[in-house]
């Protein structure tokens, strides 16, 4: 294996589906990066792209363009030996735990199919030992192997999800939208259980969110698209203290805050107008522009490139 | 009527659903009372009653399999003893609703213009509906001229204010929202919220809010009850309640929550367990099997709501003590 300095990057990605009505661009033109053990949060609206980066990324879709570099070699170019070694280590948990998992499964079952699938077991005791110790890490009751998911609340069976996803011992974990489905409580409680499991396995993590609070919480970086494009891209903190592209402003004064001390009511809320336009044929220029509070004729025309504005702090727009 | 009555009354509401698994106690003796004008957020985890609460005071719980005991007053009125052309004029016209899911709860083959028209013909005097419901595309923020479209040629935020027209349209005493922005993004819903907040100040409309965010209820809400296994546990002013939350459940919603100001990386406080099954309510006080400061008298009995302090009612034999930083003696 050859030297590599992020665990996964991702170049110049692009996606384009065609439907009907012309080319819808979900994921044009995206790169990235995430370093070993740490975690990125890709935020941004529905519609945006960010699930279909998440899928790319672990391979389950091919790109239009441009490459996934995962641990220093291309995941579109790989044998049939390595793809088999990279859909071991880069596991997906999805959104919705009602409909991700088969409801004719048990526990046990939908627990042992990876191992089973990838013979990563010898034999049947060596399965059920597996299951057991994967229930165990994610905080399901051994009494549980036995139930099916409609037996089970959305936070069991979500942790139905990791267990899968955890199964083949990881290295990279795409998390699309793991709480959004859940109740406050239970979010509480996945939450804590994918920081026990980072901070124990060193896991590295794709967080895909439309929660900003959540994303705060989890990240060490984050990346924010808007219509197939990353728009802005720094450290965590970084982000959310100084956001330099207006879309990333208007999201983050867009979050209904429990806060009422002080600024708390006062807190000056950017409303958008209208809705994220159609990412099929999306106009030239900057694709935000049309609902930007800070647009100007030139934003219309020309389209801003993602540049380093200060150090580690990337955001696409003519005045950040 | 006067202003001081308030506009709903619910008292010792219960509400039942008969199933072949036994029977589902979703409603338990909830009293809630909300002023004329003012909005009232409604807050409590999936399954706690609140969808059940505000169909029983549209009064469209089928029975059987529901039971419904107690008494829901509207401007002084029973509803449960109306007859059914007395709800079915009071409903819409007097109460209306906003669903939750904006994408189903449209008639995908009626135009969005047609079913506000429906609703204008159904409940008011109004002679030209068509300019009524073009009125109220306007107002929230929809061209008029997409009122000739179908409820799928639009996206979910503009559904979403659809609904909110159709609800509005006949100036309703009193409208409830059940999460009424769950199923939209963030930017959508700031827009939806501030909708609402200026509807509500034009309209003079009371709200009830049903949601699961309390970050909603603080942009919107004067009052707030919070809700648990069918009845509540704490109710008070949004800033009384918001600083000084006295149910150790109404404490664990706030805690559960990653704030913009929380550190990344610090442990979320959880409530261990899950809410009870309703077919199975524990006995005494029903939070008392999660409540980490649960004492034996806690299994026995609940405590009933008391009047901690002017305006800011509790359910609990400890309430948070916040002078002390302990928990209070139980007096």
């Amino acid at each position: 294996m050859s030297d590599y300095k992020n665990l996964l990057e991702v170049r110049n990605l692009k996606k384009y589906f065609k439907v009907h009505e012309g080319i819808l661009q979900a994921v044009d033109d995206v790169s990235l990066s995430i370093s070993k053990g740490l975690t990125l949060g890709l935020v941004g609206e529905s519609g945006c792209g960010k699930s279909t980066l998440g899928r790319l990324v672990i391979g389950l879709l091919e790109p239009t363009a441009g490459e996934v570099v995962f641990k220093g070699s291309n995941v579109f170019a790989l044998d049939e030996k390595g793809k088999s070694r990279f859909r071991r280590d880069a596991q997906i948990v999805f959104q919705d735990p009602f409909s991700s998992l088969n409801p004719r499964m048990s526990v046990f079952q939908l627990i042992a199919e990876p191992l089973l699938i990838n013979k990563a077991c010898r034999n049947r005791r060596e399965v059920e030992a597996r299951v057991m110790e994967l229930m165990d890490t994610v905080g399901l009751a051994e009494r549980l192997v036995t139930s099916f998911p409609h037996e089970l609340d959305g936070g069991r069976r979500q942790r139905i999800g990791v267990a899968r996803a955890l199964a083949l011992n990881p290295d990279f974990i795409v998390l699309d939208e793991p709480v959004s489905a859940l109740d406050v409580c239970i979010q509480a409680q996945i939450l804590n259980l994918l920081g026990d499991l980072k901070k124990e396995y060193g896991y590295t993590y794709l967080f895909i969110s439309h929660n900003l609070s959540v994303v705060r919480y989890v990240s060490d970086e984050v990346a924010v698209m808007y219509l197939g494009q990353v728009v802005e891209r720094s450290g965590n903190m970084v982000l959310f203290e100084d956001p330099l592209h207006p879309y990333t402003q208007a999201l983050l004064s867009a979050v209904p805050t429990i806060d009422l001390d002080g600024e708390g009511k006062q807190k000056k809320r950017v409303i958008l107008e209208g809705d994220v336009p159609s990412p099929v044929d999306p106009p030239p220029g900057c694709r935000f522009a049309p609902r930007c509070f800070r647009r100007q004729e030139r934003c219309s025309s020309e389209s801003p490139t993602l540049s380093e504005v200060k150090p580690g702090h990337f955001a696409a727009c003519h005045f950040a | 009527m006067n202003d001081a009555q308030p506009l709903l009354d619910i008292r010792n509401l219960f509400v039942r659903f008969h199933t072949d698994t036994g029977v589902v106690h979703a409603v338990n003796g909830l009293n809630l009372s909300l002023r004329k004008g003012k909005s009232l957020g409604f807050v409590g985890e999936t399954g706690a009653g609140k969808t059940t609460t505000a169909l029983a005071a549209l009064q469209l719980i089928q029975s059987p399999p529901g039971e419904m005991t107690g008494e829901i007053l509207f401007q002084g009125r029973d509803v449960m003893k109306m007859t059914e052309p007395e709800k079915r004029a009071f409903r819409g016209g007097k109460i209306a609703m906003i669903f939750q899911d904006p994408m189903t709860s449209l008639n995908p083959i009626m135009t969005v213009e047609e079913q506000i028209m429906e609703m204008v013909e159904l409940h008011s005097a109004v002679a030209n509906t068509r300019e009524r419901a073009r009125e109220m595309l306007t107002l929230v923020g929809i061209r008029p001229e997409r009122g000739k479209d179908y409820p799928h040629q639009l996206s979910g935020g503009m559904r979403q204010r659809v609904g909110i027209a159709i609800a509005l349209a006949c100036e309703p005493d009193l409208l409830i929202a059940d999460e009424p922005t769950t199923a939209l993004d963030v930017t959508i819903q700031a827009q939806v919220i501030d909708l609402i907040k200026k509807l509500q100040s034009s309209v003079r409309t009371s709200l009830l809010l049903i949601t699961h965010d309390l970050g909603i209820v603080a942009e919107i809400c004067d009052d707030v009850a919070i809700m648990y296994a069918g009845r509540l546990v704490e109710t008070a002013g949004l800033r009384q309640l918001y600083k000084k939350p006295l149910h150790p459940y109404t404490q664990g919603l706030f805690d559960a929550v990653p704030r913009l100001d929380t550190d990344p990386g610090e442990k979320l406080a959880v409530i261990p367990g899950l809410t009870p099954d309703p077919t199975n309510l524990p006995e005494g006080c029903s939070f008392s099997p999660r409540c980490p400061h649960a004492r034996h008298v806690c299994h026995e009995r609940s405590c009933g709501m008391k009047e901690y302090e002017p305006g800011h009612f509790v359910d609990c034999h400890f309430p948070l003590d916040f002078s002390s930083g302990n928990r209070g003696d139980g007096k």
